[in-house]
């Protein structure tokens, strides 16, 4: 059998310093490659799509879009995956999306409580946070406890909406418009569009907190 | 299954701790086992559903204490012995030592990312009309199936309204027993937080999940 050790020692030059884990990795993915069932080559470019095409940048070009299209807003919220279709940039993106808009009396946090359902294709991969136990376990019963451990406070009496993930439909919150924002441009408002503004367990950025 | 993984609701497991500037992958294995994961889904035509199950099916103990592609690399690692791919010999050889089997759909090659790299597509033509409409009110069937579901336990037994209707999909229970897709119409269902967790609850929380019929029934 040929090598296929390419991508041997990319972090640990010296090779002995190779964790545990990191050798039956390795050991799967010599045997998967020596019974011919997958091209190392294939396995390297699913990496580098999940680390450079797909990220929260996408989703911000999508809620910049709705802050300052009202027609796409309104498309967006009726029916996600139709309406980011027409961004021919986004192409990629998968169906069943669903985007919730966040309000003065509404907010809206999404959650997996059964695994890791994520819009990936609009957000990237989750972060741990979002996989986590306590993140899955707490969301659906103590939402505000949760918000604040990220540092968000809201209105007692602003109702609180989880959307448990269970199916395949795929959830993006709309965060509140920033005040002061009015004259900016959807490159602009994009830089206040946090991924967590876009989970649910942030707020957009004000003008003043961006550099 | 009642398995650890259907952790709506359970208490004790501490704050949130959010990561700032977080990679995408911490180490380099990471992403090896999730390209390995979808690689070879794709590959054999193992559906998402049977591959939640193999995650679902970590021992507890396994399941809450190791990371998450660690439970990715112990269920491709099921997948494939369950489906003849690898045997046990070979996974702790980390060699092959057999021919391989043959897959469903082919080997995975560089050209087939692309197709991956989109969500699929879980829609289906309904053969029925839709039991229920928007607005009505139903309650979460008190089932607990020894095999994958998507009906968790905290919203079992409780009442709830259709808020919007989503579909036609495939139906996850079905196709993790092996039984085809049998599609389903999927329904968002939301819960009065009260409903869910008693008197004491947020009075302002509601929770919604997404709910296939056979979950529901009328109320």
């Amino acid at each position: 059998m040929a090598s296929h050790d390419h991508h041997a020692d990319h972090d640990h030059p010296g090779g002995s310093e190779l964790s545990e884990l990191q050798l039956r990795v390795r050991a799967l993915e010599t045997t998967l490659t020596e019974k011919g069932y997958v091209e190392p080559a294939a396995l390297d470019a699913i990496i580098e799509a999940c680390e450079t095409r797909i990220g929260p940048h996408n989703g911000a070009r999508v809620v910049a879009k709705a802050w300052v299209d009202p027609a796409f807003r309104k498309a967006l919220l009726d029916d996600g995956s139709k309406a980011v279709a027409t961004l021919g940039h986004l192409s990629r993106v998968g169906e069943h999306l669903v985007a919730v808009e966040n309000s003065p009396t509404t907010h809206n946090i999404v959650v997996c409580t059964l695994c890791s359902c994520y819009p990936w294709d609009l957000l990237g991969l989750p972060p741990v946070w979002y996989k986590s136990t306590p993140y899955r376990s707490r969301t659906v019963k103590d939402p505000r406890g949760v918000l604040s451990d990220f540092g968000v406070t809201l209105p007692a009496d602003t109702e609180i909406r989880v959307w448990d993930s269970t199916a395949e439909t795929r959830f993006l919150v709309l965060p509140i418009r920033p005040a002061g924002t009015e004259r900016w441009n959807e490159e602009q408002l994009a830089t206040l569009i946090t991924r967590d503004s876009m989970i649910g367990t942030g707020l957009a950025r004000a003008p003043g907190e961006i550099a | 299954m009642d398995g650890v993984h259907d952790m709506g609701g359970m208490d004790g497991f501490g704050p949130v701790e959010s990561e700032r500037n977080e990679p995408v992958f911490h180490a380099a294995w990471e992403g090896r086992v999730l390209a390995m994961t979808r690689a070879m889904g794709a590959a054999s035509g193992w559906t998402i559903d049977m591959q939640r199950f193999a995650r679902e099916q970590i021992p507890p103990h396994v399941y809450l204490a190791v990371s998450y592609y660690q439970k990715w690399l112990l269920g491709v690692q099921r997948m494939l012995l369950d489906h003849g791919l690898v045997d046990a010999e070979e996974l702790s050889a980390g060699h092959a030592l057999r021919p391989p089997a043959p897959l469903k759909r082919g080997p995975f090659r560089l050209a087939d990312v692309p197709r991956i790299m989109r969500r699929g597509t879980f829609g289906r033509t309904a053969s029925a009309p839709a039991h229920f409409k928007i607005g009505d009110r139903v309650r979460a069937k008190n089932i607990h199936p020894r095999t994958h579901t998507r009906l968790p336990r905290y919203a079992r037994g409780r009442l709830g309204v259709v808020e919007r209707i989503q579909g036609c999909h495939v139906f996850p229970d079905a196709v993790a027993r092996g039984e085809g897709e049998q599609p389903q119409w999927l329904y968002t269902v939301v819960f009065d937080g009260r409903e869910l967790w008693g008197a004491d609850a947020d009075p302002t929380l509601r929770v919604s999940i997404e709910a296939f019929e056979p979950y529901l029934d009328p109320a």
